[in-house]
C-alpha cells in the first residue's frame, strides 16, 4: 500500500489509460514517487491490452480481454483511476484539467498519453451497418460478434491491423478480401521484400489481397452489401473492416496552445513547450535519434519505454536526459510472426535472407545496419535489438554469406 | 480446479486457486494482481516479461518448450536458469497441469 504524501496541486495527472499511461503510473511508484497520481481514461472498463484484439481475440474460440493490471493494482498503488472520463480542456495558467464529468483536477505535472483514434473513410456508405473499425475493446466485441455470422469479409487497408484481422478470420472459413490503396501491404512499415513475402503467405492462406486498389464507395441498403474499388470492381461483403490508420488525439493539447504537428511535439526529454506538461506513447512526436527526425510511433515498446523513461526523469528530476530507446515492433499474422528492430527509411538498402522456416530483411544506410525485419525468427530479432541498441553494426557482405547468423555474430561481438 | 503458487522476491507468496482451465500462469497472475509478472506482449512470446522459475518437482509435467520461447528466454532481465526458467504465458493450466509453484524473478523489465 502506498501512502500518498503530496498536497493538492502537486500531484501527477496522467491523461490516457492505455499502455503508456498505465506503465507510467506503475513505474512512478517503482521509482519511489509518493505523491498523488490521477489516471484518467476515456473508456469505461479497466485498462486493457490492445494488441490481442486483432489477433487471438478474433479467432473462433474467441478470448477474454487481457487487462493491463488487476483492479486492485490501482488501489494498492494509491492511483486514483477515473475510468470513463474524458479531459475536455487544459488550463495551463491555473495548472488544472477540466473533465467531461465537470470535475476539475489540479496538477503539478501533467502527462498526456491520449493515444490515437482510428482514421475514418470520408466516402459514401462508410456509415452503413456492418462497417467496422478496430481500436477499442468495444470495437473488438462488436466485430467478434458480427464475425460469427459473416461469410464474406472485405478489409480496407493492408496494414498490421487489417492483415492480422484477415489472417484470424480466414481459418474460420470466411472469404476474405483485402483492398490496399498502395502497391504493396504494410508499405509504411516494412521493405518491399518483406511486403512481398507476406503477400505470398496471405495468398497461400486463401486471402484475396488486392494492392493498388483504392475504395470509392460502399453500397447497401441499411446494411453493407459491397465495396466498390477504384478499378470499378465490386467486392461483395456482409462485413467490412476499415483499417486505414490512426490519428493522434492531440486536440486538447492544440486547444491549450501547445505545439502539435501530427501529434504533440515534445523535446528529447518528452517535455512539451510547457515545462509542466509531457507527452508519451502514440500521441507524442519526439526527436528520434534512430529516425534522425521527429517521429511518432504506434507501438507497445514505444509506449512502455517512454513511460519508464519519464517516470525516472520525473522522480529523479535530472533535466537534460534524452529518450533514445531503440524502436521495435511486432505483428502476428496467422502462422507468421513479424518482428522489426530499428527504423529504416524507404531509401535504405535491403538484403533479404531466407531458410526453411524464416525470412528476414536487413536494412543498411550508408553501409551501417539500421533495422532488421524478421519473420518467424525471434532469436535473430533479439540479436538485432542487442546490436542496434549498442550502436553496433555488421558488414553487409557478411550478411550476404550463406551461413551467416546474426545470433552467432551478436554472441561473438 | 488448477492452482498456482507464486513466490515473490520479497519472500512472501501468493496462491491463486480456481483458475479457469486453459488460462496461462501469466494471465492468471496479471488478471489477479500478482506483482512482478508483466506480460507486456499479451502472451505472444515476444517480450519475455513473464519469466518465472518453476519448482523442480513440476518440470516433468510442464508443456514442452518451443523454439520461440527458448530464444526469448535468452533475453530475460533476471538471469536464465538452464532448467527452471520458463515464460509463464506458455504454461497453460488445466488437464496435465493442475498445480504448479514458481518463483517470480527480481527483475522483469530491462531498466
Amino acid at each position: 500500500m502506498v501512502t500518498v504524501q503530496t498536497r493538492a496541486g502537486e500531484g501527477i495527472v496522467v491523461v490516457g489509460a492505455g499502455q503508456a499511461g498505465v506503465q507510467l503510473v506503475d513505474s512512478l511508484r517503482t521509482a519511489g514517487w509518493t505523491g498523488a497520481i490521477t489516471l484518467i481514461g476515456a473508456e469505461r472498463c479497466l485498462p486493457y491490452q490492445r494488441p490481442p484484439l486483432s489477433k487471438d481475440f478474433m479467432k473462433e474460440e474467441g478470448g477474454e480481454p487481457l487487462f493491463l493490471r488487476a483492479e486492485r493494482f490501482y488501489s494498492d498503488a494509491g492511483v486514483d483511476l477515473r475510468a470513463g472520463v474524458e479531459v475536455v480542456s487544459i488550463d495551463r495558467a491555473g495548472k488544472a484539467v477540466t473533465c467531461s464529468d465537470s470535475s476539475v483536477i489540479p496538477y503539478g505535472t501533467l502527462v498526456l498519453a491520449t493515444g490515437a483514434r482510428t482514421r475514418r473513410l470520408a466516402i459514401e456508405g462508410s456509415d452503413l451497418a456492418g462497417v467496422h473499425e478496430l481500436r477499442t475493446l468495444d470495437d473488438a466485441i462488436r466485430l467478434q460478434s458480427a464475425l460469427a455470422d459473416a461469410r464474406r469479409v472485405v478489409v480496407i487497408g493492408a496494414g498490421f491491423i487489417g492483415l492480422e484481422f484477415a489472417a484470424a478470420a480466414r481459418p474460420r472459413g470466411i472469404d476474405v478480401t483485402v483492398l490496399e490503396f498502395a502497391d504493396r501491404p504494410m508499405a509504411r512499415a516494412v521493405s518491399p521484400e518483406m511486403s512481398a513475402h507476406f503477400a505470398a503467405e496471405h495468398a497461400a492462406a486463401g486471402i484475396d489481397l488486392r494492392c493498388g486498389e483504392g475504395v470509392v464507395r460502399l453500397v447497401g441498403d441499411a446494411k453493407v452489401r459491397a465495396v466498390v474499388g477504384s478499378s470499378g470492381t465490386e467486392y461483395p461483403a456482409d462485413l467490412v473492416l476499415v483499417g486505414v490508420g490512426v490519428l493522434p488525439n492531440d486536440d486538447i493539447a492544440a486547444e491549450a496552445g501547445l505545439p502539435v504537428d501530427n501529434g504533440i511535439v515534445v523535446g528529447e526529454d518528452l517535455c512539451t513547450a510547457d515545462p509542466a506538461i509531457y507527452a508519451i506513447g502514440d500521441v507524442a512526436r519526439y526527436p528520434n535519434p534512430h529516425a534522425r527526425a521527429l517521429s511518432r510511433l504506434e507501438a507497445v515498446q514505444n509506449a512502455t519505454d517512454q513511460a519508464r523513461f519519464l517516470a525516472r526523469a520525473l522522480v529523479e528530476q535530472p533535466r537534460g536526459r534524452r529518450y533514445d530507446a531503440l524502436p521495435w515492433f511486432w505483428s502476428q499474422q496467422g502462422g507468421w510472426k513479424l518482428q522489426i528492430a530499428g527504423l529504416a527509411g524507404p531509401d535504405d538498402e535491403c538484403i533479404a535472407r531466407s531458410d526453411d522456416t524464416s525470412f528476414s530483411v536487413y536494412r543498411f544506410r550508408e553501409g551501417r545496419l539500421v533495422a532488421v525485419e524478421s519473420a518467424n525468427n525471434p532469436g535473430e530479432h533479439v540479436a538485432a535489438r542487442r546490436i542496434l541498441s549498442a550502436a553496433q553494426s555488421v558488414d553487409p557482405d557478411r550478411v550476404r554469406e550463406p551461413g551467416f547468423s546474426l545470433k552467432q555474430f551478436a554472441a561473438a561481438s | 480446479m488448477p492452482e498456482v503458487t507464486y513466490r515473490l522476491p520479497d519472500g512472501t507468496s501468493q496462491t491463486l486457486r480456481d483458475i479457469t482451465p486453459g488460462t496461462s500462469v501469466m494471465r492468471a497472475a496479471v488478471s489477479r494482481g500478482v506483482p512482478g509478472i508483466i506480460g507486456e506482449c499479451g502472451g505472444q512470446v515476444i517480450c519475455a516479461t513473464c519469466h518465472v522459475y518453476v519448482d523442480r518437482e513440476f518440470l516433468d509435467v510442464l508443456p514442452p518448450m518451443g523454439d520461440e520461447e527458448d530464444e526469448m528466454l535468452e533475453t530475460t532481465a533476471s538471469p536464465r536458469d538452464p532448467e527452471r526458467s520458463r515464460l509463464s504465458c506458455q504454461l497453460t493450466m488445466g488437464p496435465g497441469l493442475e498445480r504448479v509453484c514458481v518463483d517470480v524473478p527480481a527483475e522483469q523489465e530491462a531498466w
